[in-house]
């Protein structure tokens, strides 16, 4: 037991203290994912609600695809974002392997998909609600794909959510293209990994429950946003 | 009004079933109520006269284009102001967005919702919504009015404002194209009714002689069943 409450007690310490390393890196953390999670949502949404109203030949097999790459592992995506920025690799030129950047592409990769799936699940929804409506107005498909993004935004933050959540709970695609080098491109999953397997708990403990509390923190928002806008929009 | 549709030998197919059913008619009054016990695809009929559906066989035949607007019978709001329902539907016409306002709030205005313009079109009731959706349909002008079962889900004074909602838009001179299961509210309402059944045109009578002595022994029984 005492094994576990020291290490408790330090990591408690270095929260508390806001520790500068530990600021570091959780701040890296949450803009790469957010950034990731940004990308993701710009390209994913779109392509989403394309495919729950759109009419066009390879829909299906899109959509099948889009719902597989929900599950794409990780440490793939993140060996196919290096082979693309090494240095002989059809991006290597601008020379962002090992940066934040290369993090940001990584992760945004990874969970485009995930937000694409989603979108498309809600927005099917919604379309089926309005499709006689907006056809009967006169709305294109494209301009109904608008609205009903528009219209189901607050839907739409479960699907931003679970990206996010993907994306700032990954280890192996930062792992590979960022290289886990200190004050760089040091994460807080890559730190838990790095620190554990070191033997160093206090800090991967603390940065473990920061994880868990911008995790928890991002859902709680989320969710009374949500219960908001149910009551001020219906 | 002298014919304006002609709908030669309409019908509609899905999955082995005749929805509608070589439907042959020829509307020319300006108030039509389409009658018919449930499931006789008088939905169907409107949406194809829409079309929000396409016939499997046959055509419409159109003596001019008719610019048209259709009202459900759940009205579907978008989650924003109930003047933003109203311009949305304008904006797809294309119109300035300073005129778009005006003829949103104007329409609204013939509603009777004018101090409820900003509010969020979701928390409306039930009549209040069915109005927006009557002020979005009438705020394109549309030459045609089509409206499937418009009071259904409201309650009896909402359904009297909606009654008196189509009529104001009729005497602005739109053609009425509408089915009801309110008989008193068709008999209001309507010039001429046509009697749907399974698919197949029934009769198509002025609406006095409909109430008094429908032509089919299937309307007859349908009259019967509903006016005890």
């Amino acid at each position: 037991m005492h094994e576990f409450n020291e290490p408790l007690i330090t990591a408690w310490q270095l929260v508390a203290a806001a520790d500068e390393r530990l600021a570091g890196i959780v701040l890296l953390s949450l803009r790469v994912s957010l950034a990731a999670t940004l990308i993701a949502c710009i390209v994913g949404m779109p392509i989403g609600a394309l495919l729950a109203v759109g009419r066009f030949p390879g829909r299906r097999v899109l959509i099948v695809l889009f719902n597989g790459l929900m599950g794409l592992p990780p440490v793939v995506v993140g060996l196919l974002i290096y082979l693309m920025l090494s240095r002989a690799g059809p991006l290597g030129a601008f020379g962002l392997l090992f940066s934040p950047e290369a993090m940001i592409i990584a992760q945004a990769v990874l969970v485009t998909p995930i937000v694409a799936a989603l979108t498309r699940q809600v927005i099917a929804d919604e379309w089926s609600e309005y499709r006689e409506q907006l056809r009967s107005l006169g709305a294109s498909r494209t301009r109904a794909a608008a609205t009903l993004l528009w219209d189901g935004r607050f839907s739409l933050s479960t699907a931003a959510l679970a990206g996010f959540g993907r994306a700032i709970a990954e280890v192996g695609a930062v792992m590979i293209v960022g290289g886990n080098i200190d004050g760089v491109t040091r994460v807080m999953t890559t730190t838990i990994a790095l620190e554990t397997s070191k033997g160093d708990l206090p800090l991967a403990l603390a940065l473990g429950f920061i994880l868990i509390a911008v995790v928890l923190a991002i859902n709680a928002v989320a969710y009374a946003l949500r219960g908001w806008a149910e009551r001020h929009w219906g | 009004m002298s014919i304006w549709l002609t709908i030669d030998n309409l019908g509609l197919t899905e999955g082995g079933t005749r929805i509608i059913d070589a439907v042959s008619l020829s509307l020319s009054a300006q108030r039509t109520l389409v009658l018919g016990p449930n499931g006789a695809g008088k939905s169907t009929l409107l949406r194809l006269i829409h079309g929000l559906l396409h016939p499997s066989s046959g055509a419409l035949r159109w003596s001019q284009p008719l610019s048209q607007a259709m009202v459900f019978q759940r009205p579907v709001m978008l989650r924003t102001t109930a003047l933003a329902n109203v311009v949305y539907g304008l904006k797809l016409k294309g119109c300035t967005a300073h005129e778009c306002d005006r003829r949103a709030r104007q329409a609204l205005a013939h509603v009777g919702l004018e101090t409820l313009a900003k509010r969020p079109a979701r928390l409306l009731s039930g009549g209040e919504q069915q109005r927006v959706a009557l002020a979005r349909a009438w705020a394109l002008e549309p030459e045609l009015l089509i409206l499937d079962e418009p009071t259904a889900s409201l309650d009896p004074a909402s359904s009297r404002e909606v009654e008196r909602i189509i009529n104001e838009i009729a005497a602005g001179g739109a053609r009425i194209l509408m089915t009801t299961h309110n008989l008193g509210q068709a008999r209001r309402v309507a010039e001429e009714i046509v009697f749907i059944d399974r698919g197949r045109i029934a009769e198509q009578t002025p609406v006095a002689e409909f109430f008094k002595l429908p032509r089919t022994p299937a309307a007859q029984d349908f009259l019967q069943e509903e006016m005890p």
